[in-house]
């Protein structure tokens, strides 16, 4: 949860400028796709070619994958096998691949968990004031002071490592961060007139948090919820390195660096692909936040 | 003055005091409480209830969970963590022998990083916008967002596999000779140096350049000093506070990444022990462990948090 500390700083300072990224967000998709400068446009495609890979990889790699090669351990790149070959002498894209659909839909689920959950709980802490807000905010500190990894381990411990187990640890984990800063944005649209306006008009609650509140947070929480997806990735990779996320057979790029461990002193291919696939998607993620058009203003995170 | 800054800092750990508390009922209720029972987990399906009944008690699971807790909370405070449920060792003397070794890791990495980093970022905030500067921010974005054990993977590769300069697993610790022990801690404190090394010069960087921005500054550039003198007379001098906290926060940031490059240069300390144990299930250690590290991380948090408030006069009267 120490983690959380840095994406705090950039979405809140991102918070003034919430209405222009709406106005562009609305205007023509293909304005917005024009400003994007080169590095987003290479984080996109980057981003794009794991989602496809996520959604057509398994049915294009099922025969390579899961079938034992007869080719060497531990092999180089090569044209044969892009990636080398993994401690069975299987071809590491198939399983990189494999694994694809796997990474990314835990962490995405979790994320959304986290995001979801924590905006849930922000709005209601905003439009609720005092001793709610009160209450939901010491429980989330509360929450901060349990290091990330120590409470994914303690959660492991207790609950086993099942995908639900996975996913709810990683949603409680990057919760605080983001009911965080959707409670600050929140605060400062409770504030305003027309939210004033509508109390006096007699609306609900639930009305002001989702039809006052919620449209004008919206633009920023998705940016951190991209920023958040960063960082469940690295939990649930690091979790999976441990042998302590994902079970095997199934395997996410986590646990093909785990069991290719043992091509770590003869630098192996096996190894070293699973852990760029991470970083490559890790890394597309953040430029591509970094360079939307309506960020270019922030300092570079 | 001094007077008040005394009662900030004992509120600060009045309150880290609360949250330690709050956090081991937090650990107590996963680890002990919401699994359920543990004696039925132990015995299956087919128990008879007096077996049942047997171990209950013999786990001491036939009081309340409240008791429970009073006792396990204060045998932790005592000393007396209990026995390991897989090695039947007293916890304590499990964590006892690996405790000396993760301490020395972190200090001899906390030694190489933070001068390094507060270096490299007050240059890079000194010459911001210049190629030195582009280099090391991009190269310190590039390592915080991909995984720990990806630098570890690299750094094996660049000074073990290609260069031949290190071995590649550590095997141990070895105090033989000053080689011996160079060799044994050279990987793991490389691996944790990168990782530091990126967050803490990202922050530092930060703090200065914030400074830079405020009009007193404005102030010594007209007055005609150099760029040098401004930065380290002037902007540092205002931003130790910030960089106090940015240290200390790192440092805790070191509790994390010492979990995988312990395990994965096979190196004897807490967090590897720690991570044995979650994968055996072995409860009394995982409490006492995860106690442990959030108790550091506490510690860490506050005095960043006590390093704020002496070094700006300003937080006092909040």
């Amino acid at each position: 949860m120490n983690d959380s500390a840095l994406p705090t700083a950039t979405a809140t300072a991102a918070a003034p400028s919430a209405t222009a990224p709406r106005r562009a967000a609305r205007g023509a998709v293909r304005r917005a796709f024009h400003r994007v400068n080169r590095v987003g446009l290479a984080s996109l495609a980057v981003l794009l070619f794991w989602l496809l890979a996520a959604l057509l990889g398994p049915s294009l790699m099922s025969n390579g994958g899961s079938s034992l090669g007869d080719d060497a351990v531990f092999a180089p790149v090569s044209a044969a096998h892009w990636f080398g070959t993994d401690y069975l002498g299987r071809d590491v894209l198939a399983r990189v691949v494999q694994g694809t659909r796997l990474t990314i839909g835990v962490a995405l689920a979790a994320t959304l968990l986290a995001s979801g959950c924590g905006t849930l709980l922000a709005l209601l802490a905003a439009a609720s004031g005092r001793w709610i807000d009160a209450v939901l905010s010491r429980a989330v500190d509360t929450l901060t002071s349990v290091p990330g990894k120590m409470f994914a381990l303690i959660m492991v411990a207790a609950f086993g490592s099942s995908l639900p187990t996975l996913i709810l640890t990683a949603g409680i984990i990057y919760l605080p961060g983001a009911y965080r800063i959707a409670r600050s944005l929140a605060v400062n649209i409770d504030a305003m007139d027309y939210v004033t306006v509508a109390r006096a008009r007699g609306e609900g609650r639930l009305y002001i948090m989702l039809h006052e509140i919620l449209p004008n947070i919206v633009g920023p929480m998705l940016a951190d919820l991209g920023l958040r997806f960063v960082y469940v990735v690295l939990l649930l990779a690091s979790l999976s390195f441990l042998g302590l996320g994902v079970q095997p057979p199934a395997a996410d790029w986590g646990s093909l660096v785990r069991e290719n461990i043992g091509a770590l002193p003869v630098g192996g291919a096996a190894i070293i692909m699973p852990a760029l696939s991470i970083a490559s998607l890790t890394i597309a993620v953040n430029l591509l936040i970094d360079n939307l058009p309506w960020r270019s203003g922030h300092e570079a995170h | 003055m001094n007077l008040l800054i005394l009662r900030l800092i004992l509120q600060r750990v009045a309150l880290a005091g609360l949250s330690l508390l709050v956090v081991s009922a937090l650990v107590f209720a996963i680890t002990a409480v919401l699994p359920g029972d543990a004696a039925q987990a132990q015995l299956g399906q087919e128990a008879t209830p007096e077996t049942l009944a047997a171990l209950r008690q013999q786990l001491g699971l036939d009081v309340p969970a409240a008791v429970r807790y009073w006792r396990w909370l204060s045998g932790l405070l005592t000393g007396h963590a209990g026995d390991s449920a897989v090695t039947h060792m007293p916890v304590a003397a499990m964590f006892a022998s690996r405790l000396p070794n993760s301490l020395l890791l972190a200090a001899i990495t906390a030694a190489v990083a933070v001068p390094l980093a507060l270096v490299l970022g007050v240059a890079a905030a000194m010459w911001r916008g210049s190629v030195f500067d582009r280099i090391v921010s991009a190269g310190a974005v590039a390592v915080v967002s991909v995984p720990e054990f990806l630098v570890a993977t690299l750094a094996v590769l660049i000074f073990a596999v290609e260069l031949h300069w290190l071995p590649a697993l550590s095997s141990g610790v070895n105090f033989d000779s000053p080689a011996k022990m160079l060799r044994s801690f050279a990987m793991p404190v490389l691996t944790l140096c990168c990782v530091m090394v990126a967050q803490m010069l990202r922050m530092t960087r930060a703090a200065v350049i914030d400074q830079l921005k405020a009009p007193y500054i404005e102030m010594v550039l007209l007055k005609g000093a150099t760029p040098m003198r401004t930065v380290l007379a002037h902007a540092l001098p205002n931003a130790v506070g910030p960089i106090a906290n940015a240290v200390a926060m790192t440092l805790s940031y070191l509790l994390g990444g010492v979990i995988i490059v312990e395990t994965i240069f096979n190196y004897p300390g807490v967090a590897s022990l720690m991570v044995d144990a979650v994968a055996q299930r072995d409860m009394p250690l995982v409490q006492t462990g995860a106690m442990m590290f959030c108790a550091a991380y506490l510690l860490l948090v506050t005095l960043a948090d006590v390093c704020s408030i002496v070094a700006n006069p300003r937080l006092r009267y909040r």
